[in-house]
């Protein structure tokens, strides 16, 4: 049914599309510390060669009970349940900031298990559900 | 089914299709909005900017779905060169290309609120924008290539190239760390949006949906008619 002329065509599409999947896929593998928008503790802790130059994210739950508020001076503790790093803050937060939610963090290390942000972003869930519900869960 | 899209079908279709089609679509999005606006509860972090959500998932699923159809009819279009395909895509794209564009608004109205900021360049919100231009450049590659044969060619090869970006974004929170929250909605497990708020998201998607073929109805036909003129004026 397929005449010679479609047959090549099919080829040769194929073909084509195979090599660009595979191009990009190089490029993204090689890319892809730059690709994450942000790294977990554990990754920063198993990193050998950190930048304490660069402007990094790092990216977790907000432990609970590690929230200390002085004036606009902010301590917490980023965990990813695994490993944890100890971040300072001054300035504002988002709404949605607080213990037990998501956070992404962005600033530099001091060490390995301290940062200096200067910038707070609230990492929201795929969860939606209304207040009640969440209540119920809790209980 | 695919016969009623032909090119004779179309052109000979009243506008008593589309009229009808105008009454459910108003009727949808009424009781979408309803169901969004009001009866729906706010998030219990998130508060009422939920409810932006029931414009921005379905914008974004219509949005991948547009493309998704320009790009397979792109590559039926390269091998076997049937007629009517390019023109289908060509009038569905300015829709996905709206609907991107909402997608990505919608998004920054609800991330400055929710995560602290307008725009970040994370996988998600970039593959997104990338979407976004390429219906761009597929729209532009018809609007401004005279030549039909160059045309059709170039906007096949954009359509095809653009397809592949279509995993890229829906894979891109499970593949990278991004800023963007992974999917509620998937096929292998259970939505983790309950279901006061699934259902306006549902209403809301399908009256978009029906928003949609209208207005590509209403395009394809206008293209055809357009390509009938130019036929008869080269006689």
């Amino acid at each position: 049914m397929l005449t010679k002329k479609v047959k090549s065509r099919i080829t040769f599409l194929v073909l084509l599309l195979s090599v660009t999947v595979a191009i990009i896929f190089f490029i993204f593998n090689s890319l892809k510390e730059n690709i994450v928008y942000f790294f977990s503790p554990t990754e920063i802790s198993q990193e050998l060669n950190i930048s304490y130059k660069d402007t990094i994210r790092i990216g977790g739950l907000v432990k609970e009970n590690s929230l200390r508020k002085e004036g606009k001076i902010i301590n917490f503790i980023i965990t990813d349940l695994k490993n944890e790093i100890i971040v300072n803050y001054e300035g504002l937060v988002p709404n949605l900031f607080s213990e037990g939610k998501g956070v992404i963090a962005e600033g530099k290390l001091k060490d390995k298990k301290y940062f200096i942000a200067n910038k707070i972003l609230a990492k929201h869930d795929e969860n939606y559900m209304p207040p009640e519900v969440s209540k119920a869960l809790e209980e | 089914m695919f016969k009623n899209f032909l090119p004779n079908k179309i052109i000979s279709l009243n506008n008593k299709l589309i009229n009808y089609l105008l009454f459910l679509m108003i009727g949808v999005i009424l009781l979408g909005l309803t169901f969004a606006l009001f009866l729906s509860p706010p998030d219990y972090i998130q508060g009422d900017s939920v409810r932006i959500m029931y414009v921005h998932v379905p914008s974004s699923f219509i949005a991948l779905g547009c493309f998704a159809f320009i790009g397979v009819a792109s590559i039926l279009n390269v091998i076997f060169k049937i007629k009517f395909l390019p023109t289908m895509a060509k009038s569905l794209a300015p829709v996905g290309c709206i609907f991107s564009l909402i997608s990505i608004v919608t998004g920054s109205l609800w991330g400055k609120p929710t995560w602290g900021i307008w725009w970040v360049w994370d996988a998600r919100l970039t593959s997104m924008l990338i979407l976004f231009i390429f219906y761009l450049a597929y729209i532009f590659v018809w609007k401004y290539v005279k030549n039909y044969k160059k045309a059709n060619t170039l906007s096949s090869a954009i359509g095809i190239l653009g397809l592949l970006n279509l995993p890229i974004i829906k894979y891109s929170v499970d593949w990278w760390s991004t800023l963007h929250q992974p999917s509620s909605i998937t096929l292998t497990s259970a939505p983790t949006i309950h279901y006061t708020m699934l259902a306006p998201l549902i209403i809301m998607f399908l009256g978009m949906v029906i928003y949609s073929i209208i207005i590509f109805l209403m395009r394809y036909k206008a293209e055809l008619m357009k390509l009938r003129i130019e036929k008869k004026n080269k006689r």
